[in-house]
Protein backbone atom coordinates (compact mmCIF):
# COMPACT_ATOMS: atom_id res chain seq x y z
CA UNK A 1 0.00 0.00 0.00
CA UNK A 2 2.85 2.33 -0.60
CA UNK A 3 1.80 3.56 -3.77
CA UNK A 4 2.39 7.44 -4.14
CA UNK A 5 -0.94 8.80 -4.56
CA UNK A 6 -1.98 6.55 -1.46
CA UNK A 7 0.98 7.68 0.46
CA UNK A 8 0.23 11.45 -0.24
CA UNK A 9 -3.44 10.89 0.96
CA UNK A 10 -2.69 9.54 4.31
CA UNK A 11 0.00 12.27 4.50
CA UNK A 12 -2.89 15.11 4.09
CA UNK A 13 -4.54 13.77 7.14
CA UNK A 14 -1.31 14.73 8.99
CA UNK A 15 -1.08 18.33 10.54
CA UNK A 16 1.96 20.60 9.44
CA UNK A 17 4.66 20.20 11.83
CA UNK A 18 3.10 16.98 13.87
CA UNK A 19 5.09 15.15 16.21
CA UNK A 20 4.51 11.57 14.66
CA UNK A 21 4.70 7.92 15.50
CA UNK A 22 4.25 5.14 12.74
CA UNK A 23 4.10 2.10 14.43
CA UNK A 24 5.22 -0.70 11.86
CA UNK A 25 6.77 1.95 9.66
CA UNK A 26 8.05 -0.23 7.05
CA UNK A 27 10.86 1.12 5.05
CA UNK A 28 10.10 4.47 6.44
CA UNK A 29 8.62 6.07 3.23
CA UNK A 30 5.93 7.85 4.77
CA UNK A 31 7.73 9.56 7.39
CA UNK A 32 10.46 10.66 5.02
CA UNK A 33 7.67 12.06 3.43
CA UNK A 34 6.09 13.57 6.18
CA UNK A 35 9.55 15.71 7.21
CA UNK A 36 10.17 16.62 4.36
CA UNK A 37 6.90 17.88 3.08
CA UNK A 38 5.05 18.74 5.64
CA UNK A 39 7.51 20.18 8.62
CA UNK A 40 7.06 16.42 10.88
CA UNK A 41 9.51 14.58 12.85
CA UNK A 42 9.13 11.48 15.04
CA UNK A 43 10.08 8.02 14.85
CA UNK A 44 9.26 4.67 13.58
CA UNK A 45 8.59 1.23 15.04
CA UNK A 46 9.85 -1.96 13.10
CA UNK A 47 10.26 -5.57 13.77
CA UNK A 48 12.14 -6.30 10.57
CA UNK A 49 15.75 -5.75 9.99
CA UNK A 50 15.83 -5.07 6.14
CA UNK A 51 13.33 -2.04 7.49
CA UNK A 52 15.12 -0.47 10.33
CA UNK A 53 18.20 -0.69 7.66
CA UNK A 54 15.82 0.80 5.09
CA UNK A 55 14.94 3.80 7.81
CA UNK A 56 18.41 4.16 8.69
CA UNK A 57 19.63 4.72 4.99
CA UNK A 58 16.67 7.27 4.37
CA UNK A 59 17.36 9.02 7.80
CA UNK A 60 14.39 8.16 9.00
CA UNK A 61 14.79 7.52 13.27
CA UNK A 62 13.75 4.08 13.45
CA UNK A 63 12.95 1.99 17.11
CA UNK A 64 13.30 -1.80 16.49
CA UNK A 65 10.66 -3.24 18.81
CA UNK A 66 8.15 -6.01 18.79
CA UNK A 67 4.79 -4.01 19.08
CA UNK A 68 3.19 -7.34 20.33
CA UNK A 69 4.96 -5.83 23.50
CA UNK A 70 3.32 -2.82 23.65
CA UNK A 71 3.89 0.94 23.70
CA UNK A 72 5.23 0.74 27.05
CA UNK A 73 8.53 2.97 26.12
CA UNK A 74 6.41 5.68 25.01
CA UNK A 75 4.62 8.15 27.64
CA UNK A 76 0.77 9.47 27.61
CA UNK A 77 0.40 11.84 24.92
CA UNK A 78 4.07 11.88 23.67
CA UNK A 79 2.82 12.59 20.15
CA UNK A 80 0.82 14.52 18.00
CA UNK A 81 -0.36 11.56 15.61
CA UNK A 82 0.22 7.88 16.00
CA UNK A 83 -0.01 6.18 12.42
CA UNK A 84 -0.75 2.22 11.87
CA UNK A 85 -0.67 2.36 8.59
CA UNK A 86 -1.27 -1.47 7.18
CA UNK A 87 -0.32 -2.58 10.68
CA UNK A 88 -3.61 -3.32 12.81
CA UNK A 89 -3.80 -6.63 10.72
CA UNK A 90 -0.55 -7.99 11.85
CA UNK A 91 -0.92 -7.88 15.51
CA UNK A 92 -1.73 -10.25 17.49
CA UNK A 93 -3.30 -7.37 20.56
CA UNK A 94 -4.91 -5.45 17.84
CA UNK A 95 -7.57 -4.26 20.27
CA UNK A 96 -4.93 -3.14 22.61
CA UNK A 97 -2.77 -1.07 20.56
CA UNK A 98 -5.52 0.83 19.76
CA UNK A 99 -6.08 2.26 22.87
CA UNK A 100 -2.16 2.44 22.79
CA UNK A 101 -2.36 4.58 20.04
CA UNK A 102 -4.58 6.88 21.69
CA UNK A 103 -2.81 6.77 24.86
CA UNK A 104 0.28 7.67 23.43
CA UNK A 105 -0.77 10.12 20.86
CA UNK A 106 -3.53 13.12 20.49
CA UNK A 107 -4.72 11.86 17.16
CA UNK A 108 -4.59 8.17 15.48
CA UNK A 109 -4.64 7.39 12.00
CA UNK A 110 -5.01 3.71 10.70
CA UNK A 111 -5.53 2.14 7.63
CA UNK A 112 -6.03 -1.84 7.07
CA UNK A 113 -7.19 -3.88 4.34
CA UNK A 114 -11.19 -4.05 4.46
CA UNK A 115 -12.37 -7.65 3.81
CA UNK A 116 -15.88 -6.51 3.18
CA UNK A 117 -14.79 -5.04 -0.44
CA UNK A 118 -17.15 -6.44 -3.30
CA UNK A 119 -14.10 -8.94 -4.89
CA UNK A 120 -13.77 -10.20 -1.68
CA UNK A 121 -17.20 -10.73 -0.83
CA UNK A 122 -17.73 -12.88 -4.50
CA UNK A 123 -14.92 -14.51 -3.30
CA UNK A 124 -16.47 -16.01 -0.22
CA UNK A 125 -19.61 -16.48 -2.22
CA UNK A 126 -17.90 -18.76 -4.77
CA UNK A 127 -16.70 -20.57 -1.70
CA UNK A 128 -13.10 -19.32 -1.64
CA UNK A 129 -10.85 -16.90 0.39
CA UNK A 130 -10.06 -13.95 -1.85
CA UNK A 131 -6.80 -13.79 -3.37
CA UNK A 132 -6.34 -10.28 -4.86
CA UNK A 133 -3.57 -7.18 -5.22
CA UNK A 134 -4.98 -5.92 -2.29
CA UNK A 135 -4.49 -9.25 -0.25
CA UNK A 136 -2.74 -11.43 -2.14
CA UNK A 137 -1.69 -14.36 0.27
CA UNK A 138 -3.20 -17.58 0.70
CA UNK A 139 -5.22 -18.21 3.28
CA UNK A 140 -2.78 -21.00 4.60
CA UNK A 141 0.08 -18.60 4.78
CA UNK A 142 -0.93 -14.74 5.39
CA UNK A 143 0.74 -12.84 7.99
CA UNK A 144 -2.90 -10.82 8.13
CA UNK A 145 -3.67 -12.57 11.59
CA UNK A 146 -6.35 -9.98 12.01
CA UNK A 147 -9.27 -9.85 9.09
CA UNK A 148 -12.00 -7.06 9.31
CA UNK A 149 -14.22 -4.51 7.51
CA UNK A 150 -14.75 -0.83 7.66
CA UNK A 151 -17.85 -1.59 9.42
CA UNK A 152 -16.28 -3.50 12.02
CA UNK A 153 -13.88 -0.91 12.92
CA UNK A 154 -16.69 1.17 13.49
CA UNK A 155 -17.90 -1.39 15.80
CA UNK A 156 -14.51 -1.50 17.56
CA UNK A 157 -14.00 2.10 17.86
CA UNK A 158 -17.49 3.00 19.41
CA UNK A 159 -16.58 -0.28 22.04
CA UNK A 160 -13.50 1.64 22.74
CA UNK A 161 -14.97 5.12 23.17
CA UNK A 162 -13.11 6.54 20.39
CA UNK A 163 -14.35 9.72 18.36
CA UNK A 164 -14.00 8.91 14.74
CA UNK A 165 -12.98 12.40 12.83
CA UNK A 166 -13.09 11.29 9.89
CA UNK A 167 -13.76 7.91 7.77
CA UNK A 168 -12.97 6.37 4.60
CA UNK A 169 -12.63 3.97 1.89
CA UNK A 170 -9.21 4.40 -0.29
CA UNK A 171 -9.42 2.50 -3.85
CA UNK A 172 -6.28 2.91 -6.31
CA UNK A 173 -5.20 5.58 -4.12
CA UNK A 174 -8.33 7.60 -4.61
CA UNK A 175 -10.65 8.43 -1.57
CA UNK A 176 -14.05 6.41 -1.76
CA UNK A 177 -16.79 8.50 0.58
CA UNK A 178 -19.84 6.60 -0.80
CA UNK A 179 -20.54 3.06 0.58
CA UNK A 180 -16.80 2.80 1.25
CA UNK A 181 -17.00 -0.98 3.05
CA UNK A 182 -18.23 -2.42 -0.54
CA UNK A 183 -16.32 -0.25 -2.43
CA UNK A 184 -12.84 0.43 -0.99
CA UNK A 185 -10.31 -2.24 -0.54
CA UNK A 186 -9.16 -0.16 2.31
CA UNK A 187 -10.58 1.29 5.16
CA UNK A 188 -8.75 4.16 6.40
CA UNK A 189 -10.06 6.10 10.23
CA UNK A 190 -9.02 9.28 11.70
CA UNK A 191 -9.78 9.28 15.49
CA UNK A 192 -9.02 10.41 18.77
CA UNK A 193 -9.90 9.79 22.39
CA UNK A 194 -13.57 10.06 22.89
CA UNK B 1 44.01 -1.95 1.52
CA UNK B 2 45.65 -2.60 4.53
CA UNK B 3 45.18 0.65 7.04
CA UNK B 4 49.22 0.85 8.66
CA UNK B 5 48.40 2.07 12.37
CA UNK B 6 50.80 3.90 14.14
CA UNK B 7 50.84 4.52 17.88
CA UNK B 8 51.66 7.90 19.17
CA UNK B 9 51.79 9.15 22.35
CA UNK B 10 51.14 12.92 23.99
CA UNK B 11 52.00 14.22 27.30
CA UNK B 12 49.63 16.31 29.53
CA UNK B 13 50.79 18.11 31.79
CA UNK B 14 48.19 20.12 33.24
CA UNK B 15 46.81 18.13 36.54
CA UNK B 16 43.80 16.23 35.79
CA UNK B 17 40.93 16.01 38.46
CA UNK B 18 39.07 13.55 38.93
CA UNK B 19 36.08 12.69 40.22
CA UNK B 20 37.43 11.15 43.20
CA UNK B 21 38.85 13.76 44.42
CA UNK B 22 42.20 12.84 43.50
CA UNK B 23 44.62 14.56 40.75
CA UNK B 24 46.45 13.20 37.75
CA UNK B 25 49.48 15.51 38.00
CA UNK B 26 50.67 15.27 34.30
CA UNK B 27 50.32 12.02 32.23
CA UNK B 28 50.64 10.17 29.06
CA UNK B 29 47.73 9.19 26.61
CA UNK B 30 48.71 6.32 23.46
CA UNK B 31 46.66 7.04 20.66
CA UNK B 32 46.33 6.18 17.18
CA UNK B 33 44.10 7.99 14.08
CA UNK B 34 43.21 6.82 10.81
CA UNK B 35 42.42 8.79 7.80
CA UNK B 36 42.40 12.20 7.40
CA UNK B 37 41.02 15.56 9.32
CA UNK B 38 39.12 17.76 6.87
CA UNK B 39 40.25 21.35 6.22
CA UNK B 40 37.74 22.66 8.84
CA UNK B 41 37.65 20.16 11.13
CA UNK B 42 34.43 18.34 11.17
CA UNK B 43 34.97 14.75 10.57
CA UNK B 44 36.43 13.48 13.45
CA UNK B 45 34.76 10.04 15.03
CA UNK B 46 36.18 9.39 18.68
CA UNK B 47 36.27 5.59 19.31
CA UNK B 48 35.92 4.51 23.03
CA UNK B 49 37.17 1.58 23.96
CA UNK B 50 35.80 -1.61 26.53
CA UNK B 51 37.64 -3.22 29.30
CA UNK B 52 40.95 -4.79 27.89
CA UNK B 53 40.93 -3.31 24.67
CA UNK B 54 43.35 0.10 23.58
CA UNK B 55 43.79 3.09 21.59
CA UNK B 56 44.65 0.37 18.81
CA UNK B 57 41.08 -0.04 17.20
CA UNK B 58 42.14 -0.36 13.49
CA UNK B 59 44.85 -1.26 10.64
CA UNK B 60 47.90 -3.16 11.84
CA UNK B 61 51.28 -2.47 12.65
CA UNK B 62 54.07 -2.64 9.65
CA UNK B 63 55.98 -5.76 9.59
CA UNK B 64 53.83 -7.26 12.25
CA UNK B 65 51.36 -10.59 11.90
CA UNK B 66 48.07 -10.75 13.23
CA UNK B 67 47.69 -7.22 14.74
CA UNK B 68 44.84 -6.03 13.60
CA UNK B 69 43.09 -3.44 15.81
CA UNK B 70 40.29 -4.47 18.04
CA UNK B 71 37.64 -3.17 15.71
CA UNK B 72 39.48 -3.35 12.54
CA UNK B 73 35.74 -5.30 11.19
CA UNK B 74 34.43 -2.31 11.72
CA UNK B 75 36.74 0.48 11.16
CA UNK B 76 39.05 1.58 8.09
CA UNK B 77 38.94 2.21 4.24
CA UNK B 78 35.54 1.12 2.97
CA UNK B 79 34.10 -0.10 6.38
CA UNK B 80 31.11 0.65 8.02
CA UNK B 81 32.93 3.67 9.79
CA UNK B 82 35.11 4.44 6.61
CA UNK B 83 38.60 6.23 7.02
CA UNK B 84 37.97 7.03 3.69
CA UNK B 85 35.70 9.82 4.91
CA UNK B 86 35.90 10.03 8.52
CA UNK B 87 39.23 10.98 10.64
CA UNK B 88 39.29 8.38 13.56
CA UNK B 89 40.45 8.58 17.08
CA UNK B 90 41.39 5.65 18.98
CA UNK B 91 43.02 6.62 22.52
CA UNK B 92 44.15 4.48 25.33
CA UNK B 93 42.08 5.52 28.87
CA UNK B 94 44.67 6.48 31.93
CA UNK B 95 44.73 3.20 34.18
CA UNK B 96 45.11 1.14 31.62
CA UNK B 97 47.76 -0.90 30.22
CA UNK B 98 48.60 -0.08 26.42
CA UNK B 99 50.64 3.01 26.97
CA UNK B 100 48.76 5.65 28.65
CA UNK B 101 49.63 6.51 32.05
CA UNK B 102 48.76 3.06 34.53
CA UNK B 103 49.62 1.55 37.68
CA UNK B 104 52.63 0.01 36.20
CA UNK B 105 53.88 3.27 35.36
CA UNK B 106 56.31 5.25 38.28
CA UNK B 107 54.20 7.12 40.93
CA UNK B 108 56.35 10.47 40.82
CA UNK B 109 55.43 11.22 44.36
CA UNK B 110 57.69 7.88 45.36
CA UNK B 111 59.53 6.64 42.18
CA UNK B 112 58.13 3.41 42.85
CA UNK B 113 55.28 1.80 40.33
CA UNK B 114 52.31 3.46 41.74
CA UNK B 115 50.19 -0.25 41.70
CA UNK B 116 47.39 -0.25 43.92
CA UNK B 117 48.05 3.54 44.79
CA UNK B 118 46.73 4.59 41.37
CA UNK B 119 44.37 6.86 41.31
CA UNK B 120 40.69 5.54 41.06
CA UNK B 121 39.73 6.88 37.76
CA UNK B 122 36.02 6.92 36.44
CA UNK B 123 34.12 7.02 32.63
CA UNK B 124 33.64 11.17 33.36
CA UNK B 125 37.88 10.94 34.20
CA UNK B 126 38.14 9.24 30.86
CA UNK B 127 36.06 11.35 28.83
CA UNK B 128 37.82 14.82 30.44
CA UNK B 129 41.38 12.98 29.34
CA UNK B 130 39.77 12.07 25.60
CA UNK B 131 38.67 15.83 25.47
CA UNK B 132 41.92 17.29 26.13
CA UNK B 133 43.20 15.25 23.50
CA UNK B 134 40.92 16.46 20.92
CA UNK B 135 41.66 20.05 22.25
CA UNK B 136 45.19 19.67 21.46
CA UNK B 137 44.68 17.44 18.08
CA UNK B 138 42.25 20.67 17.37
CA UNK B 139 38.99 18.85 17.43
CA UNK B 140 36.32 21.86 18.54
CA UNK B 141 33.62 18.54 18.00
CA UNK B 142 33.32 15.58 16.85
CA UNK B 143 30.71 14.18 14.31
CA UNK B 144 30.22 11.24 16.34
CA UNK B 145 31.75 9.55 19.06
CA UNK B 146 31.25 5.76 19.25
CA UNK B 147 31.52 3.10 21.52
CA UNK B 148 31.00 -0.92 22.84
CA UNK B 149 29.91 -1.52 26.32
CA UNK B 150 31.91 0.61 28.71
CA UNK B 151 32.84 2.42 25.45
CA UNK B 152 29.41 2.93 25.21
CA UNK B 153 29.70 4.72 28.60
CA UNK B 154 31.90 6.72 27.73
CA UNK B 155 30.07 7.67 24.37
CA UNK B 156 27.00 8.44 26.65
CA UNK B 157 28.83 10.46 28.60
CA UNK B 158 30.62 12.58 26.50
CA UNK B 159 26.99 13.81 25.02
CA UNK B 160 25.96 14.64 28.79
CA UNK B 161 29.60 16.91 29.96
CA UNK B 162 30.52 18.38 26.54
CA UNK B 163 27.03 17.89 24.39
CA UNK B 164 28.05 20.44 22.18
CA UNK B 165 31.00 18.80 21.39
CA UNK B 166 29.05 15.54 19.86
CA UNK B 167 26.91 15.87 17.23
CA UNK B 168 26.17 12.16 17.24
CA UNK B 169 26.73 9.09 19.56
CA UNK B 170 26.56 5.54 18.74
CA UNK B 171 26.24 3.29 21.87
CA UNK B 172 26.07 -0.29 21.37
CA UNK B 173 25.79 -2.75 23.43
CA UNK B 174 26.02 -0.93 26.65
CA UNK B 175 24.11 0.39 29.64
CA UNK B 176 22.78 2.88 31.47
CA UNK B 177 24.62 1.87 34.72
CA UNK B 178 25.81 -2.08 35.78
CA UNK B 179 22.90 -4.28 37.40
CA UNK B 180 23.97 -6.09 41.06
CA UNK B 181 24.25 -9.14 39.08
CA UNK B 182 26.79 -7.28 36.70
CA UNK B 183 28.62 -5.54 39.73
CA UNK B 184 28.67 -9.48 41.29
CA UNK B 185 30.57 -11.14 38.36
CA UNK B 186 33.43 -7.75 38.38
CA UNK B 187 33.69 -8.22 42.07
CA UNK B 188 34.37 -12.42 41.55
CA UNK B 189 37.10 -10.97 39.28
CA UNK B 190 38.24 -9.01 41.91
CA UNK B 191 38.17 -11.33 44.33
CA UNK B 192 40.04 -13.72 42.15
CA UNK B 193 43.14 -11.19 41.72
CA UNK B 194 43.30 -9.58 44.97
CA UNK B 195 43.24 -12.85 46.70
CA UNK B 196 46.48 -14.27 44.59
CA UNK B 197 49.44 -14.52 47.12
CA UNK B 198 51.32 -12.99 44.28
CA UNK B 199 48.96 -9.75 44.03
CA UNK B 200 51.11 -8.20 47.34
CA UNK B 201 48.47 -5.29 47.91
CA UNK B 202 48.74 -4.32 44.55
CA UNK B 203 52.79 -3.83 44.60
CA UNK B 204 53.74 -6.81 42.80
CA UNK B 205 56.19 -5.07 40.08
CA UNK B 206 58.56 -4.50 43.44
CA UNK B 207 58.47 -8.28 44.14
CA UNK B 208 59.39 -9.16 40.68
CA UNK B 209 55.98 -11.10 40.05
CA UNK B 210 52.61 -11.43 38.48
CA UNK B 211 49.20 -12.19 40.15
CA UNK B 212 48.52 -14.27 36.78
CA UNK B 213 46.14 -17.03 38.98
CA UNK B 214 43.93 -13.84 39.60
CA UNK B 215 44.02 -12.62 36.10
CA UNK B 216 43.28 -16.09 35.10
CA UNK B 217 40.25 -16.61 36.61
CA UNK B 218 39.29 -12.92 36.24
CA UNK B 219 39.28 -13.73 32.42
CA UNK B 220 37.50 -17.47 32.58
CA UNK B 221 34.92 -15.58 34.30
CA UNK B 222 35.06 -12.71 32.76
CA UNK B 223 34.39 -14.86 29.04
CA UNK B 224 31.76 -16.90 30.26
CA UNK B 225 29.69 -14.16 30.73
CA UNK B 226 30.45 -12.57 27.40
CA UNK B 227 29.26 -15.35 25.35
CA UNK B 228 25.83 -17.26 25.05
CA UNK B 229 24.60 -20.30 26.29
CA UNK B 230 23.63 -20.94 22.60
CA UNK B 231 27.06 -20.20 20.94
CA UNK B 232 28.94 -21.85 23.50
CA UNK B 233 27.05 -25.10 23.62
CA UNK B 234 27.62 -24.33 19.40
CA UNK B 235 31.28 -24.34 19.64
CA UNK B 236 32.11 -26.74 22.28
CA UNK B 237 29.06 -28.79 23.67
CA UNK B 238 30.21 -31.39 25.93
CA UNK B 239 33.12 -32.24 23.74
CA UNK B 240 35.98 -34.17 25.44
CA UNK B 241 39.35 -32.48 24.73
CA UNK B 242 40.79 -35.86 24.27
CA UNK B 243 39.23 -39.02 22.47
CA UNK B 244 35.57 -40.22 23.57
CA UNK B 245 36.06 -41.95 26.98
CA UNK B 246 35.44 -40.21 30.14
CA UNK B 247 38.85 -40.03 32.31
CA UNK B 248 37.67 -39.75 35.36
CA UNK B 249 40.04 -36.87 36.67
CA UNK B 250 38.82 -34.13 38.63
CA UNK B 251 41.58 -31.57 38.05
CA UNK B 252 43.01 -32.35 34.54
CA UNK B 253 40.85 -30.39 31.59
CA UNK B 254 38.26 -32.74 30.38
CA UNK B 255 36.01 -31.08 28.45
CA UNK B 256 36.80 -28.53 25.49
CA UNK B 257 35.62 -26.03 27.07
CA UNK B 258 37.44 -26.10 30.34
CA UNK B 259 40.95 -26.25 27.68
CA UNK B 260 39.18 -22.93 25.58
CA UNK B 261 38.82 -21.09 29.32
CA UNK B 262 42.61 -21.77 30.17
CA UNK B 263 43.68 -21.12 27.11
CA UNK B 264 41.72 -17.42 27.48
CA UNK B 265 43.15 -17.30 30.73
CA UNK B 266 46.54 -17.52 30.06
CA UNK B 267 46.94 -15.51 26.66
CA UNK B 268 44.70 -12.45 29.08
CA UNK B 269 47.49 -12.85 31.85
CA UNK B 270 50.69 -12.65 29.74
CA UNK B 271 49.88 -9.01 28.63
CA UNK B 272 47.00 -7.63 31.24
CA UNK B 273 47.85 -5.69 34.07
CA UNK B 274 46.06 -6.60 37.87
CA UNK B 275 45.49 -3.10 38.92
CA UNK B 276 44.45 -2.45 35.46
CA UNK B 277 41.59 -4.90 35.47
CA UNK B 278 40.54 -3.66 39.14
CA UNK B 279 40.30 0.07 38.45
CA UNK B 280 38.74 -0.91 34.63
CA UNK B 281 35.90 -3.03 36.58
CA UNK B 282 35.62 -0.78 39.08
CA UNK B 283 34.64 2.25 36.23
CA UNK B 284 32.04 -0.03 35.26
CA UNK B 285 30.71 -0.59 38.59
CA UNK B 286 31.07 3.10 39.46
CA UNK B 287 28.69 4.68 35.56
CA UNK B 288 25.05 5.58 36.71
CA UNK B 289 24.40 9.01 35.02
CA UNK B 290 21.43 8.68 36.37
CA UNK B 291 22.40 8.68 39.99
CA UNK B 292 22.76 12.58 40.29
CA UNK B 293 18.97 13.19 39.34
CA UNK B 294 17.97 10.64 41.77
CA UNK B 295 18.20 7.63 39.45
CA UNK B 296 16.09 9.72 36.99
CA UNK B 297 17.78 8.47 33.66
CA UNK B 298 15.11 10.79 31.39
CA UNK B 299 16.38 13.34 33.72
CA UNK B 300 19.88 12.63 33.45
CA UNK B 301 19.75 12.81 29.36
CA UNK B 302 18.20 15.93 28.89
CA UNK B 303 21.99 17.82 28.97
CA UNK B 304 22.54 15.26 25.35
CA UNK B 305 21.92 17.32 22.45
CA UNK B 306 23.45 14.23 20.16
CA UNK B 307 21.71 12.05 17.72
CA UNK B 308 21.54 8.75 18.65
CA UNK B 309 22.53 5.07 17.74
CA UNK B 310 21.94 2.12 19.63
CA UNK B 311 22.29 -0.92 19.25
CA UNK B 312 21.61 -4.24 21.16
CA UNK B 313 22.55 -7.86 20.26
CA UNK B 314 19.19 -10.52 21.80
CA UNK B 315 21.50 -13.15 23.51
CA UNK B 316 23.75 -10.12 25.59
CA UNK B 317 22.61 -11.01 28.88
CA UNK B 318 25.30 -9.30 30.73
CA UNK B 319 24.73 -5.84 28.78
CA UNK B 320 21.25 -6.67 27.73
CA UNK B 321 18.74 -5.60 25.04
CA UNK B 322 16.64 -4.28 27.48
CA UNK B 323 19.14 -1.94 29.38
CA UNK B 324 19.94 -0.23 25.95
CA UNK B 325 16.13 0.48 25.35
CA UNK B 326 16.34 2.00 28.81
CA UNK B 327 18.55 4.65 27.10
CA UNK B 328 16.26 4.72 24.05
CA UNK B 329 13.24 5.78 26.44
CA UNK B 330 14.98 7.95 28.19
CA UNK B 331 15.88 9.78 24.91
CA UNK B 332 12.60 9.41 23.54
CA UNK B 333 11.41 11.31 26.65
CA UNK B 334 13.57 14.44 26.07
CA UNK B 335 12.73 13.92 22.07
CA UNK B 336 15.86 13.29 21.29
CA UNK B 337 16.39 11.39 17.65
CA UNK B 338 17.46 8.49 18.09
CA UNK B 339 18.04 4.72 16.12
CA UNK B 340 17.52 1.84 17.62
CA UNK B 341 18.62 -1.25 16.16
CA UNK B 342 17.99 -4.62 18.02
CA UNK B 343 20.36 -7.41 16.47
CA UNK B 344 18.91 -10.96 16.80
CA UNK B 345 22.89 -12.38 16.92
CA UNK B 346 23.69 -15.59 18.70
CA UNK B 347 26.81 -14.20 20.17
CA UNK B 348 26.40 -12.70 22.89
CA UNK B 349 28.00 -9.66 24.15
CA UNK B 350 30.74 -10.38 21.86
CA UNK B 351 28.68 -9.61 19.23
CA UNK B 352 29.65 -6.22 19.18
CA UNK B 353 32.95 -7.16 18.22
CA UNK B 354 31.92 -9.29 15.23
CA UNK B 355 30.99 -8.25 12.01
CA UNK B 356 27.00 -9.61 11.64
CA UNK B 357 26.03 -8.72 8.56
CA UNK B 358 22.88 -6.78 9.76
CA UNK B 359 24.52 -4.68 12.50
CA UNK B 360 27.60 -4.22 10.45
CA UNK B 361 24.85 -2.44 7.48
CA UNK B 362 23.09 0.24 10.07
CA UNK B 363 25.98 1.48 11.96
CA UNK B 364 27.39 1.76 8.14
CA UNK B 365 24.15 3.24 6.74
CA UNK B 366 24.11 5.77 10.13
CA UNK B 367 27.83 7.01 9.33
CA UNK B 368 26.68 7.31 5.77
CA UNK B 369 24.06 9.63 6.61
CA UNK B 370 26.71 11.50 8.64
CA UNK B 371 29.01 11.86 5.96
CA UNK B 372 26.58 12.81 3.79
CA UNK B 373 25.24 15.93 6.19
CA UNK B 374 29.91 16.61 6.26
CA UNK B 375 29.35 17.48 2.41
CA UNK B 376 26.50 19.56 2.35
Amino acid sequence: MSDRLTMHTIARLVPQGSRVLDLGCGDGALLDLLQRERGCSGYGIEIADDNVLACTRRGVDVIQLNLDEGLSMFGDDSFDVVLQIDTLQHLRNAETMLRETVRVGKLGIVAFPNFAHWPNRLSILRGRMPVTKRLPYQWYDTPNIRVGTFKDFEVLATRNRLAILDAFGLQEGREVRGLPNLLAGTAVFKFERG
Amino acid sequence: MTLIAQPQSMHFSEPLSLRSGATLQDYELAYETYGTLNADRSNAVLVCHALNASHHVAGVYAGKERSEGWWDSMIGPGKPVDTERFFVIGVNNPGSCFGSTGPMHANPATGRPWGSDFPVVTVEDWVEAQARLLDRLGIEQLAAVMGGSLGGMQALSWTLQYPQRVRHAAVIASAPNLTAENIAFNEVARRAIVTDPDFHGGHFYDHGVLPRRGLRIARMIGHITYLSDDVMNEKFGRQLRDGIDLRYTTQDIEFQIESYLRYQGDKFSEYFDANTYLLITRALDYFDPAARHDGNLSRALAAATARFLLVSFTTDWRFSPKRSREIVKALLDNRRDVTYAEIDAPHGHDAFLLDDPRYHAVVRAWFERIATELSS
